[in-house]
């Protein structure tokens, strides 16, 4: 990685949510902060910014990723996914977006995104999760409102869901 | 109609039997609000973009309780962006906010945005730095220099009762803010006379909400008409708006207080902060927008905290196991501030208030003090103080019951105020309603086959396995009308609700109300009750709340009030509104208004083609001059507030199974069951949710969560590290019962919001001690740890000599 000057702001190009894009941040400057307040992704949320809470959960790189614990200027020159990318099309919802919706995995919404980003890539590698170990692997994230109940019903039923499309395609 | 309304006849309720069709009220609808926040489009505060809002960071208390000596800014000044510093000195025309109350003996502290003179905990407010960013405002306020004079720091409750204890609030002349004593029947006697007498000193350790959202504050000012707007994530914005109105002196028409989506609340985000003052007072004196976002560490350490305190307690019975008397001393750790508006009384009096419980106790003391110690200033915490009175009472019934030889399950039938009974006023004071305090408990044995676990047990213990089954019943008290809302004091009326609904020219239903969602779903159940109540589809009905302006007493979400008190004032408003629609549908139809029937948007006379839409009769009305005469032209709109008078009686059963594990003394829980009367649903997905929610905030608050402070009053668990909210892993599968006794209140509904919280932490400790049973360890302190479990196990195999 190149040597950034604490001082100046450089220019970070990536790709984010599938198009190019290229803005500036100083070398201190966090993925959370550039998301929400220079590119205005708000849909990425902060609850702890120490990694705990898991709720600024994105991908990057096709892989789930801490966006409060990642600086901007990491992410030059990687794929960037967040939750507004999620959904098939404006106005619908992906199968795991349903399911959360129709299970009612959600209240203040708060914790949703980054559940929905750590689950989309779970599912994506672990079409079959069993529960135990879906609840360990959610252990990355904290609801306040549900209990979780409807949220690992929501990702069962998601995994079946996709399960079946697969079949069926 | 321009009356408070507290009650509705069998004929009103009739008649929106015979005019619509319901569908919605009852049935699992999909919440409104979901699409957008599934899909990152919300909008909680800190999404709102303001272009050139300041940013505002605190330099806060590293002391527990000092003297401020002198405050330096040179250097913090000097860095490039900062815009203003901002000390106690420079607020003088701000007036300090009080949570005043009636009751004699308290005192209530000033609130202030930054401390004058002393801090009073870690965390404290002291300097505001004022940036063009945030970044820029953190760099600064790392450059501020405050010299303390340390005083002695007041951490331990107990100790700060005595008389020679150092002062917080010097002015108050005792560390005790408030005392009270709820007396009633032959207590000491009768206490004297039972044969089976139980007590304990029960420890229930201090919480905090954790919301998932840290709250955040975003005034935006208007210099040219002397507007502001706060945008917070607050659960009250009208209680809010109106404490702005004293503090900045601005009346309420230019102060407007919205809260947008809201991530969270539980109590936290129901009170009035310094740093909501400080960003609103900024925005006036800098005349430019200011926004403050916590972070999660000036959360853990500053929002209210709650659930801290001690009661020494004693249970009498007769041999059969019928309480004959029960004394409670209580001390309630109310940290440094009596909150607004709630004031410190709030948590330790309800503790008090709901000792005897769903349970025929007619011989009872309950004294308790608020003391003021040099921590975080406690506030409402979901339950607020019934989770301690039921873990204590709940507590000391499984111990008569173990003492006496009774089961769990009987001790608690052989006590229930019964059907019969109902109203039934308890040692306290309050007034129960009737609700299925039988029921539930019977429910819930039924729902987890209560004696094939029993003789499971039975297998695991002859195994040498810890498996335990725990019982909690309690009632509470929700939807409280205004009769119970004046009884502290204070100068707040949270006993009424409003609901404004208008048809406009489109056809478009608006229903305002003061209430403010944060996570509750209030946008789809009230919308469920106003389309129901309307005759029109959900989808028709936009639902206003969260924002000062909606109603001229706005309010808020809190106490497991709303479904009730704004459910009732919806179907009152919407019954005026579908008069209205009807009188002018039945000119257009040519038929009588009584004939009328409404459904799905459309109004029409059943068995014939005589059919209109709300839509075509807002035309009408509004637009299409010369169909209507104008005696039915007048506006499709109406405002109706109800008042519950009393409010109304949630009671539930929980049920936990769970094993100790013997080698890491961790805890397992198997299973929760929850039997509850919330009277009628609304939406079943939200009531089961709330129930969820609410259970696993409890098994945090038995097993994990909890609040340290040293003895310098430094806050240790400043992390979500240090302060373990469970993860999924943590909690087990529920199953929820649902009983449905119809309440004395509009619509039947009972509210539910926090029952969870209230039963769990009892019933796990009841579990655990059950477990432990062969070893006779009681459970008096939570959260149980395994450290604890570890010293309580240690200790009793010592006892007993049982080196395994």
């Amino acid at each position: 990685m190149p040597r950034l000057s604490a001082t100046s702001r450089h220019a970070v190009s990536f790709v984010l949510n599938g198009r190019s894009t290229t803005a500036d941040a100083e070398p201190r400057m966090l993925l959370t902060d550039f998301l929400r307040h220079v590119l205005g992704l708000t849909g990425t949320h902060v609850g702890c910014e120490h990694g705990v809470c898991g709720a600024c959960t994105i991908h990057i790189d096709g892989q789930p990723a801490r966006a409060c614990l990642t600086l901007a200027v990491q992410v030059d020159g990687a794929s960037v996914r967040t939750i507004e990318d999620l959904a098939p099309e404006p106005g619908r919802l992906s199968v795991l977006q349903a399911a959360f919706r129709r299970h009612h995995a959600l209240q203040c919404g708060f914790c949703t995104p980054g559940m929905l980003m750590s689950l989309d890539a779970y599912l994506a590698a672990n079409p079959e999760p069993d529960e135990a170990e879906l609840r360990k692997y959610l252990s990355g994230h904290l609801c306040r409102c549900t209990g979780y109940v409807p949220i690992v019903a929501a990702a069962l039923d998601a995994a079946k869901r996709l399960r079946e499309d697969t079949a069926n395609a | 109609m321009t009356e408070v309304v507290t009650k509705q006849s069998a004929e009103e309720a009739a008649l929106d039997e015979r005019q619509t069709r319901p569908k919605n009220i009852g049935a699992k609808v999909k919440r409104t609000e979901d699409p957008r926040l599934l899909t990152g489009r919300g909008t909680y505060v800190d999404d709102r973009r303001t272009p050139d809002a300041l940013h505002v960071a605190f330099r806060r208390s590293d002391h527990s309780h000092a003297r401020i000596l002198s405050i330096d800014v040179t250097a913090a000044r000097a860095v490039p962006g900062v815009v203003a510093i901002l000390t106690a000195k420079d607020l003088t025309e701000a007036t300090p906010v009080h949570a005043e109350s009636r009751m004699p003996s308290y005192y209530a502290t000033p609130i202030r945005a930054l401390a004058s003179d002393k801090v009073r905990f870690v965390g404290e407010p002291v300097v505001a730095v004022v940036a063009e960013s945030r970044y820029l405002a953190e760099d600064a306020c790392e450059l501020v220099e405050i010299a303390y004079d340390p005083l002695p720091v007041v951490t331990d409750p107990e100790a700060a009762v005595a008389s020679d204890a150092a002062l917080l609030h010097e002015e108050a002349g005792t560390n005790v803010l408030v005392q009270r004593e709820f007396k009633r029947g032959e207590f000491e006697t009768e206490m004297f006379a039972a044969p089976v007498r139980v007590k304990g000193r029960f420890r229930f350790h201090r919480k905090t909400p954790a919301a998932m959202e840290n709250r955040c504050y975003l005034a935006e000012y208007d210099t040219g008409r002397d507007e502001l707007t706060l945008h917070s994530s607050t659960q009250v914005p009208g209680i809010i708006r109106n404490a702005l109105s004293e503090a900045l002196g601005m009346p309420g028409h230019r102060l407007r207080v919205v809260a947008p989506d809201v991530g969270g609340g539980f109590g936290g985000k129901a009170s009035l902060y310094p740093e909501e003052l400080l960003v609103a007072f900024a925005a006036r004196r800098l005349g430019r927008s200011v926004k403050w976002t916590s972070d999660r560490m000036e959360d853990l350490t500053a929002t209210s905290h709650g659930f801290d305190e001690i009661i020494d307690a004693e249970m009498g019975l007769d041999h059969d196991g019928r309480v004959m008397a029960l004394i409670a001393d209580v001390i309630g750790d109310v940290g440094a501030y009596s909150i607004y508006p709630w004031t410190c009384a709030l948590e330790p009096v309800q503790v008090v208030s709901f000792l005897p419980g769903p349970y025929r106790i007619q011989n009872y003391r309950g004294a308790v003090r608020a003391v003021a110690t040099s921590k975080a200033p406690t506030g409402p915490y979901r339950g607020v103080g019934r989770p301690i009175s039921t873990f204590v009472t709940e507590r000391l019934l499984d111990m008569a019951a173990r003492r006496i030889g009774v089961d769990a399950r009987e001790i608690r039938l052989k006590n229930f105020i019964q059907d019969h009974e109902f109203p039934y006023r308890i040692g306290s004071g309050i007034v129960w309603d009737r609700s299925s305090f039988t029921d539930c408990l019977l429910a819930a044995c039924k729902a987890v086959d209560y004696e094939a676990l029993r003789r499971r047990q039975a297998e695991a213990r002859s195994a040498g396995r810890w498996l335990g089954i725990g019982i909690a019943s309690y009632a509470e008290l929700t939807g409280i009308g205004s009769r119970i809302s004046v009884a502290p004091g204070m100068p707040l009326n949270t006993g009424t609700e409003t609901a404004k609904i208008r048809i406009d020219t489109t056809g478009g239903v608006t229903a305002a109300f003061g209430v403010a969602s944060h996570g509750q779903g209030l946008e789809t159940t009230l919308a469920q009750v106003v389309a129901d109540k309307l005759g029109v589809r959900v989808e028709d009905v936009r639902i206003i709340q969260g924002d000062s302006n909606a109603v001229p007493n706005a309010t808020g979400t809190y106490a497991s009030r709303s479904t009730v008190l704004a459910g009732g004032a919806a179907t009152l408003a919407a019954r005026i509104v579908r008069g209205k629609a009807f009188k002018a549908a039945a000119h257009l139809l040519e038929a009588s208004p009584d004939e009328l029937v409404a459904e799905d948007g459309r109004i029409y006379v059943p068995n014939t083609n005589k059919t209109t839409t709300y839509k075509e009769v807002a035309r009408a009305v509004y637009l299409e001059m010369g169909r209507l005469p104008p005696e039915v032209r007048g506006e499709l709109e109406a405002t109706s507030t109800y008042d519950p008078v009393l409010g109304t009686t949630t009671s539930s059963t929980h049920i936990a199974v769970l094993e100790v594990d013997p080698d890491t003394y961790t805890v397992r829980l198997e299973k929760f069951v929850v039997a509850e009367d919330c009277g009628k649903l609304i939406n079943p997905l939200i009531v089961d949710g709330q129930v969820h929610g609410g259970v696993a905030q409890g098994i945090g608050a038995a097993l994990y969560e909890e609040v340290v402070y040293d003895q310098q009053g430094q806050i240790l668990t400043a992390s979500l590290v240090d302060y373990v909210v469970p993860a999924a892993a943590e909690i087990p599968p529920m199953h929820v019962v649902h009983m449905e006794t119809s309440s004395p209140a509009i619509g039947g509904y009972r509210g539910m919001g926090e029952g969870g919280t209230i039963g769990a932490p009892a019933a796990v400790a009841n579990a655990i001690a059950d477990a432990l049973a062969p070893l006779d360890i009681e459970i008096n302190e939570l959260p149980v740890t395994p450290e604890r479990l570890f010293r309580l196990i240690e200790a009793a195999k010592s006892r007993t000599g049982d080196e395994k």
